[in-house]
């Protein structure tokens, strides 16, 4: 149990350190610790949280926190996985208040968020193929012609920047008409 | 103080549906506007900041208006406002999600969102990789192929960007105007 809580805290230590690039960046690494390297959620649970963080407030990171510390290992779990992908943020950000306001503009800094640049894309670009084309049946995102058609309308309606609660909402909503009532 | 603190990161906590960027305008409008804590220069200063460094930008954010605030104790309450609402709410749905996961009526609806949540994850990457050089298109495209098919860590791609970037820098940055 001790071990468990050690390496739930080390892995979402690790998450929220290397969190570069905001929540859908965060999901691959997300993805690969909790679900790769771990297994504390299948390929499926793990399309499930990241549909109800789309639909319930804060970022995804403390939320998947919350959530797999709670599968893991309970009410104790989910605060130290919580605890845990806070604590670089919270580091970082005030060393970045206090010390390095002026680095702002340097051009060393530039630089290195620069190259990460390409890597985030990549980061967001992987989170999006491992929920299409899982290993495990249970997991996938597209199971007949409807899925793509509610993808294709999604997809537009982000692009034209509809708010995606409203998104997510319709396309539940759609679920249920064309898989529960149909 | 730490109180209103407290109180102002909680309610932008309870409001922030759909993460980071779609929870900037409200950051603002509190902090800015109705609070008056910080200037509007510092907070645009603060955003590419809050971007650049590992973690939510929403957090981020806290901690910084919290430490310009109240130091330690500021930043401390602003990151338990952020964070409760969205610890709470996720708590109690994990507590209840698998007695309710297998009911048809949710299932039904779970396969109309996965699709759609896939969309949102693909509608930026269109937006961001638009303008960008088909070099680093060919970057970020290798990085999504290696940690998705051959389950490489992030972690060292991303280490291996930041090293490369730097070394751009030193190499080329002068030429380039950095």
């Amino acid at each position: 149990m001790i071990a468990t809580l050690c390496q739930l805290f080390a892995s979402y230590l690790k998450i929220g350190f290397f969190g570069f690039g905001g929540g859908y960046a965060m999901l691959s690494l997300i993805q690969n610790e909790v679900v790769v390297q771990h297994a504390w959620l299948s390929e499926a649970q793990f399309a499930d949280i990241v549909a109800v963080s789309q639909m319930t407030p804060g970022p995804i990171a403390i939320n998947s926190a919350t959530y797999v510390g709670y599968e893991v290992a309970g009410i104790v779990g989910s605060v130290v996985a919580t605890l845990a992908v806070c604590l670089p943020a919270l580091t970082i950000m005030m060393l970045i208040t206090r010390f390095f306001m002026r680095l702002h503009g340097n051009r060393y800094v530039k630089g290195i968020v620069g190259g990460m640049q390409p890597v985030v894309i990549g980061m967001i670009g992987a989170a999006a193929l491992l929920l299409i084309f899982p290993s495990s049946d249970d997991a996938r995102s597209f199971i007949d012609a409807w899925s793509w058609i509610l993808f294709a309308l999604t997809l537009l309606g982000s692009l034209r920047k509809v708010n995606p609660i409203l998104l997510i909402l319709l396309s539940a909503a759609a679920g249920i008409l064309i898989y529960g009532v149909f | 103080m730490l109180f209103d603190i407290f109180k102002t990161f909680f309610k932008i906590g309870v409001f922030t549906f759909g993460g980071g960027y779609a929870m900037i305008p409200l950051i603002g409008a509190e902090v800015i506007d109705r609070r008056g804590w910080i200037a509007e220069k510092d907070f645009l200063e603060l955003l590419t900041l809050a971007q650049s460094a590992p973690g939510p930008i929403a957090l981020n954010t806290a901690v910084f208006v919290g430490y310009k605030m109240q130091r330690y104790a500021g930043a401390l309450a602003a990151v338990m406002g952020v964070v409760v609402p969205s610890f709470t709410i996720i708590l109690i749905i994990a507590m209840f999600f698998s007695d309710i996961r297998d009911n048809q009526w949710v299932d039904a609806a779970f396969r109309g969102m996965r699709p759609a949540v896939v969309a949102l994850i693909v509608a930026p990457v269109i937006g961001l990789a638009r303008g960008m050089h088909a070099a680093l298109i060919a970057v970020a495209a290798a990085v999504a192929a290696a940690v998705w098919y051959w389950g490489f860590s992030p972690v060292w791609l991303l280490l291996a960007g930041a090293a490369a970037g730097a070394l751009w820098v030193a190499l080329r940055g002068k030429e380039a105007g950095l």
